[in-house]
């Protein structure tokens, strides 16, 4: 135990005398939270958005106002004719139309229909999506209160956001860079650490040691263990207090997943730092193997079902995956252990998958 | 195993699929001996020594090494044994008396036992303003000087020098020798690989290999006798000719 002490110790001066080392582990993951929950929005917020009123009567106005009056919608321009809302979108004025027919009110009393155009620019089409269902939600709103007491009321479906009610992204980037962060600190730090001591030519050393290869690889992986512990309770505590999102399941349980997690990309980094010989090598499979699958193919970034069908497939492979579900589950849901125990399962697996790998790559290495 | 032998090598086979590094090596090193374990690069010394290390396992034959058994009792032989390799391996980031003292914590020394041995090193070797400088600030010859006595410092029966003199100016050298002369002379065995030859002759005994075989060994002076030459490098290059003529 001593000597296995002695060689924590190691592990850990290697870790704070590196400068780029220590910005990795304690400064990008703050700034990448920050990152992506200020500046990746794909929420509405005070959307640009023009009338164009052929009718202009008082049932207009008040349906108008009713828009403006919306959180996340701002009415900035009245105008009289189609052609200046296209020199309007090509300035980048607004976002979006709204179109009243003439008569409005009229055919709406007397019909009980009437058409209401909305334009919208569909070159940002998450924004276009979004402005789509947000109008559409608030004229049929209007016209159900405008319908209460006459004899037949349509039937309008009210969407309810579960879980996310304000749809807003940070409670989908703060679970997705939690993957992310863990997966960079855990399998790259840890792979590039241990195939460092293999150019140094200290592994040598360190095998000739009475120390047994199992003391190595676990001094090596549990500083790194340890950190991204410390990273996943602090990208948890800033996604609260910042971005208000919340964790509405155990904190032990979401531990307890998080470190499942951490353990699975631990052995991986074990697995990249058997295949590569140098930093360099461990860094790009690192990079190009475990992040952009990370970031691309988990559901962190782009939804899994509106990739193709390959990609769909190909995702169930990715560990990630299986974390920001069962994250999602316990911050969002508060769901417990027996809901996400598959994912979980599958975790437990793929780790002792590529410790196995591992470990039988490491006795072919002896051997030869 | 007779007791005045601290490694006894019998038949040694190592193979890489078709390939035969270490082809049948019988060989003794008494106790308290320099060993000098000689041949061109591509030998098979350095597979020999990772062998006698316990960091590779031999094809067949029997290795005994400090008393014990390569096959069974590898831990307790790697408690005894200190290795240094070709490229010195100190950590660069690490200062000095951190290297010093990572290595002797894994090999278990004690911690006051630690501080007494760095005192008596740092005095030895004059290194006080050195000790704590980052490894990688220092000259070579003082890295593989202090790697040496990193190798030493947990006091073990016998350490294995695979080339630790390469790159290394000939003062720098000779320097160096006088270091394992003090370690022999504690009672420290020792075992290093080099392809100069002049360091051959500071050897007690050595043993020259050729393609994975050894093709001659004795003290120096019974192999320049027996080759006729007048210093190891002729016994070497004898050997070479000897050998191609063989082929022929």
């Amino acid at each position: 135990m001593k000597r296995f002490r002695a060689f924590l110790n190691k592990e850990f001066l290697h870790i704070f005398r590196d400068v780029r080392t220590m910005m990795i582990l304690f400064l990008i993951p703050v700034f990448q939270v920050l990152i992506f929950g200020y500046v990746i929005k794909n929420e509405v917020k005070d959307a640009k958005v023009a009338v164009l009123d052929f009718s202009g009567d008082a049932m207009t106005a008040a349906l108008v106002s009713k828009l403006d009056a919306a959180n996340d919608i701002e009415i900035v321009k009245t105008f009289s004719s189609y052609d200046q809302i296209e020199a309007s979108f090509r300035a980048n004025e607004i976002k979006a139309a709204i179109v009243f027919e003439n008569n409005f009110a009229e055919k709406f009393n007397s019909k009980k229909t009437v058409d209401l155009q909305i334009i919208l620019d569909a070159s940002d089409p998450n924004l276009a999506n979004l402005l789509n269902s947000y109008i559409s939600a608030i004229a049929n709103n209007y016209a159900q209160d405008k319908n209460i007491g006459a004899a037949k009321i349509n039937v309008s479906v009210e969407p309810r956001m579960l879980y996310n009610e304000n749809l807003s992204s940070a409670y989908m980037f703060v679970p997705g860079t939690m993957a992310l962060i863990l997966m960079v600190i855990t399998a790259l730090m840890s792979s590039i650490s241990i195939v460092k001591e293999k150019e140094m030519g200290t592994m040598e050393i360190l095998l000739v040691s009475p120390l047994k290869p199992i003391q190595i690889i676990f001094g090596k992986l549990a500083p790194y263990a340890i950190l991204s512990i410390i990273n996943a309770v602090s990208i948890i505590i800033i996604g609260n207090l910042i971005f208000g999102v919340p964790v509405l399941g155990s904190p032990l349980l979401l531990l307890f997943v998080s470190f499942v997690f951490i353990l699975m990309a631990l052995s991986l980094g074990l697995l990249v730092s058997n295949i590569a010989n140098s930093q360099q090598v461990a860094m790009f499979i690192s990079m190009f193997g475990l992040l952009l699958p990370t970031m691309l193919l988990s559901g962190f970034i782009f939804p899994i079902k509106n990739m193709p069908l390959a990609l769909q497939y190909f995702s169930y492979i990715i560990p990630a995956k299986y974390f920001l579900t069962a994250l999602k589950s316990i911050m969002l849901k508060g769901l417990g252990i027996s809901y996400i125990w598959k994912e979980v399962t599958i975790l437990i697996l793929m780790t002792i998958a590529f410790i196995g790998i591992s470990i039988k790559k490491f006795k072919i290495r002896l051997d030869s | 195993m007779s007791e005045d032998n601290i490694i006894e090598v019998e038949n040694l086979v190592k193979k890489f699929g078709n390939f035969t590094a270490n082809d049948n090596l019988t060989f003794t090193v008494k106790k308290s001996e320099i060993f000098g374990f000689l041949g061109a690069n591509g030998a098979g010394k350095t597979t020999a020594i990772k062998i006698l290390c316990g960091i590779l396992f031999p094809t067949s034959g029997n290795v005994i090494v400090a008393g014990f058994d390569i096959y069974k009792e590898r831990n307790i032989i790697k408690q005894n044994i200190g290795y240094m390799s070709q490229g010195f391996s100190l950590y660069e980031d690490l200062t000095v008396k951190e290297n010093i003292e990572f290595y002797a914590g894994i090999y278990g020394v004690k911690r006051k036992e630690i501080k007494i041995r760095l005192d008596e090193l740092v005095d030895k070797l004059q290194i006080h303003d050195l000790k704590n400088k980052f490894v990688k600030d220092l000259p070579l010859g003082w890295k593989q000087k202090i790697a040496f006595s990193v190798a030493i410092f947990h006091k073990p029966k016998i350490v294995f020098l695979d080339e630790p003199t390469s790159g290394v100016d000939p003062i720098t050298r000779r320097q160096f020798w006088d270091l394992i002369y003090e370690a022999v002379e504690s009672g420290i065995t020792v075992f290093v690989t080099t392809h100069y030859m002049d360091e051959a002759e500071y050897c007690d005994r050595i043993s020259i290999m050729v393609d994975g075989k050894i093709d001659a060994m004795g003290t120096p002076t019974e192999l320049k006798t027996m080759y006729k030459a007048k210093n190891m490098d002729e016994v070497f290059v004898k050997l070479a000719r000897k050998q191609t003529e063989e082929i022929k």
